[in-house]
């Protein structure tokens, strides 16, 4: 039971980073590839009927976690208390920039949300990068089986540790690329005109990023946490979860055909891969310590069984509810969201 | 600042703050339902240009909400750990249910609603309407059902590790608790739309711009408002007392400001508590009201605080009482105000009645204030408890996140929200000073 919840937070969690994915994606990019006013208000159109609806993704993977592991979410969330605050803090002022700018005509307003969605996207995405090589990493339970992340110590991955050492931060640099080649794609093929141009050649050149960068993430990341090598072992077939991650190299070949749209998609089926295989090869860990013996699993961190079981009942329609929503919402958009459409408030 | 103060604090502010928000765009919803409602089936165009203009200040509004309340949601695993970690598997039933179930379809159709008018037709945006004013009710719902489980819990067990465990999840979705304050809760969000909508009327027709959206805003706004400010005294605020008495009795004396034991108590409507006698200084009272409007007898015994180990005290126990008398108190005002402007609207005579007007302008602050106080009611009255009778607060507070990292967050949270406030005030001027259009136009993007 545990492990079927397990699987579904994963679930949610992909379909956050996924979703909220490009469009954090193209706000880091922004300032690259929307030059004129009527070019920024592209990149806004873009993502404006969706953001909040590829967030919401975050607030039901915690709900899920809240639901099925409460000990993670009690843990962890508090154990990160600095670096979560910040998370909200930022999402909070992506938010205004997203649905405040176009509220005035003004030069200077709209100078200052540009910035602020470009930095809040970018430390966003540094700080869920950070996240995931946190949980890679292990942190410093202590006794009572709780610990407190300070965001840095001696910026090594080793006890005692920060939220932020060279760890990871390497792997908040490869999220960074993945997720902006991410947004380059999505742009590309929901967009036209020079935005389009611009993203394309911005997804041509971080591609190489993005193999190199997840090369490099999986080796360190067996290097630092033993555990994941152990998980890897035992389970081999997690090798499996290799296919969708090597989706990224169908990416290049996809946008020579001109198939953008497939192209977009197999950056989902790449960023999903990544984060199931680590997933994984996690299992049963939710949360590892640094050091053996502590930590958090799915049994340890568990609800009781009535809880899994009846949450399951409405978890799953519930799911189904949401994806026609989405899926509804997502057909309304326009094919291209075309600089022809601008209309200047 | 003590560990513990600095997490209450920081909750209490950020909730507060937040909840001016949600107040009004549930209120908001049900009305502009109402508006499309007649804009729909009897092709009322003044309604529909009411609607699109109470939509823009609704968008506004949703933004606010939802940025405050993204926090809300983290804090329980941030700053209350151990209540989360020991009662996660009830409560984080229902809060999943919010976002899986009301998050989705406000967050889908809010963008139809605001920017897609043209696009979609009249059909899809008035069925938009009704799936925003569906989700936000839901979403209220699921909140209320996850605090009414704190104030009165139900369908557990505790488990050998100490643990809470669900063993009904009906019995969590029908606990009585629940749907009583639900109605009061939604009620009160009722009540502040209503007097929005109807401030800002008023506002217009004394500004001179009496358009037909206005009169449609000024009219919807007193009609639901003279209802919903009577049921929120009787039933839903009397069934809500009541629950209070019979269930958390320490907390309703205190929120009476009923020190001593009496039979045949009388209803305080002013004085100030005096923790050091424990009396009320300078009291007004009603003879043997309290008793009579409780248990409905002339000479029913009501217990006062004295009877309980003061351990078992809400710990602010004057600021509870006040927090219950201003609510109580402005419920009374709304009352009075929105049953004589509706009989002067019943008369035709509302447009010209100036003063009448200006006091419905005025009191648009009241019921957020209103609102505000009742949940104070409801979050100081539960104390000691976090869960009422079950867990105490400080035992249920992230105890290893020190207070000076917790003041760090409260005060980056002070200065955000007062950059917030700023912003909201600039731009809701700026619709409120375009007002609705008085032409039809569809609203697109």
């Amino acid at each position: 039971m545990e492990t079927i919840w397990f699987l579904l937070l994963a679930t949610a969690l992909a379909a956050y980073v996924i979703l909220d994915g490009f469009d954090l994606g193209v706000g880091l990019l922004s300032p690259w590839l929307a030059k004129t006013d009527a070019e920024k208000r592209q990149l806004y159109r873009s993502v404006g009927p969706v953001w909040d609806g590829n967030e919401v993704w975050l607030l039901a993977s915690g709900g899920t976690m809240f639901l099925a592991f409460p000990k993670l979410l009690a843990t962890g969330l508090s154990g990160f208390y600095l670096p979560i605050m910040l998370v909200l803090w930022l999402l909070l002022l992506r938010a205004l920039s997203i649905e405040l700018r176009h509220q005035l005509d003004d030069p200077m307003w709209t100078a200052v949300w540009d910035a602020l969605f470009f930095v809040s996207s970018l430390l966003l995405v540094v700080l869920f990068g950070a996240a995931l090589g946190n949980v890679l990493r292990g942190v410093a339970f202590d006794e009572q089986g709780r610990f407190f992340a300070p965001l840095w110590t001696t910026f090594l991955p080793e006890p005692p540790v920060g939220a932020l050492d060279w760890f990871t931060l390497v792997i908040a640099l490869e999220a960074t690329i993945a997720i902006a080649q991410h947004g380059a794609l999505w742009l590309e093929w929901r967009t036209d005109a020079e935005v389009s141009r611009r993203a394309g050649q911005l997804a041509s050149r971080l591609f190489w990023a993005a193999l190199a960068g997840a090369g490099v993430a999986t080796l360190l990341s067996l290097s630092v946490q033993p555990r994941l090598l152990e998980g890897l072992s035992a389970r081999p077939w997690v090798l499996a979860c290799a296919l969708p991650v090597s989706a990224l190299l169908l990416v290049p070949f996809l946008r020579r055909r001109g198939q953008q749209r497939a192209a977009f998609l197999a950056s989902c089926v790449h960023i999903g891969g990544l984060l199931f295989a680590a997933a994984l090869s996690l299992y049963p860990w939710l949360l590892p310590a640094t050091h053996a013996g502590a930590g958090l699993t799915i049994t340890s961190a568990k609800a009781a069984d009535y809880s899994l079981r009846v949450g399951l009942y409405w978890w799953l329609p519930a799911l189904l509810l949401v994806l026609v929503c989405q899926r509804f919402v997502y057909g309304q958009l326009p094919a291209k969201f075309s600089i022809d459409d601008d209309v200047p408030h | 600042m003590d560990t513990l103060a600095a997490h209450r604090l920081q909750f209490a502010f950020t909730i507060t703050y937040h909840y001016l928000f949600p107040q009004l765009t549930m209120g908001l919803a049900c009305l502009i339902f109402l508006l499309k409602t007649r804009a729909y089936y009897w092709s009322d165009e003044a309604s529909n240009r009411a609607a699109q203009f109470c939509l823009r200040i609704f968008g506004l509004s949703f933004v606010m909400g939802v940025v405050t309340g993204i926090p809300m949601e983290f804090q329980f695993g941030t700053n209350w750990a151990r209540f989360s970690a020991m009662s996660g598997g009830i409560i984080g039933q229902t809060l999943a249910m919010e976002g899986m179930f009301a998050f989705f379809l406000e967050s889908s159709f809010l963008y139809l609603l605001l920017y897609a008018e043209g696009r979609i037709g009249p059909r899809l945006h008035y069925l938009s309407s009704a799936l925003l004013f569906i989700g936000t009710w839901l979403s209220g719902f699921f909140i209320v059902c996850t605090n009414a489980w704190m104030q009165h819990p139900v369908g557990y067990r505790v488990a050998t590790d100490g643990t809470l465990e669900l063993t009904s999840i009906t019995a969590l979705l029908t606990n009585p608790w629940a749907w009583v304050e639900y109605l009061h809760t939604m009620n009160g969000a009722l009540i502040t739309g209503c007097f929005t909508m109807s401030a800002l009327g008023a506002f217009y027709v004394l500004r001179g711009r009496t358009s037909d959206a206005a009169r449609r805003m000024l009219a919807l706004g007193v009609t639901v408002g003279a209802l919903a400010t009577i049921s929120a005294a009787f039933p839903t605020g009397d069934l809500q007392a009541r629950l209070v008495a019979k269930h958390q009795p320490i907390g309703f004396a205190a929120m009476e400001g009923h020190f001593r034991t009496e039979d045949g108590a009388g209803l305080t409507l002013i004085g100030q508590p005096n923790m050091e006698t424990e009396t009320l200084d300078n009291p007004l009272v009603v003879p043997n009201m309290l008793s009579l409007l409780t248990f409905q007898r002339w000479n029913a015994r009501v217990l006062g605080l004295g009877e309980y180990p003061k351990r078992d005290w809400p710990d602010n126990v004057p600021l509870l009482y006040y927090a219950y008398h201003i609510m109580a108190g402005l419920g009374s005002l709304f009352i009075a105000l929105m049953a004589l402007s509706a009989f002067l609207l019943w008369r035709r005579q509302l447009l010209g009645a100036r003063p009448v007007l200006w006091a419905l302008l005025l009191a648009v602050p009241l019921p957020f204030v209103a609102n505000t106080a009742g949940w104070m009611t409801a979050e100081l009255g539960r104390q000691p408890w976090i869960i009422h009778g079950v867990l105490r607060t400080n035992q249920g507070y992230s105890a290893h996140v020190s207070g000076g990292n917790v003041l760090f967050s409260l005060l980056g949270f002070m200065g955000l929200y007062s950059l917030l406030s700023l912003l909201f005030v600039l731009l809701l001027t700026r619709i409120i000073a375009q007002g609705p259009a008085e032409h039809s136009v569809a609203m697109d993007h």
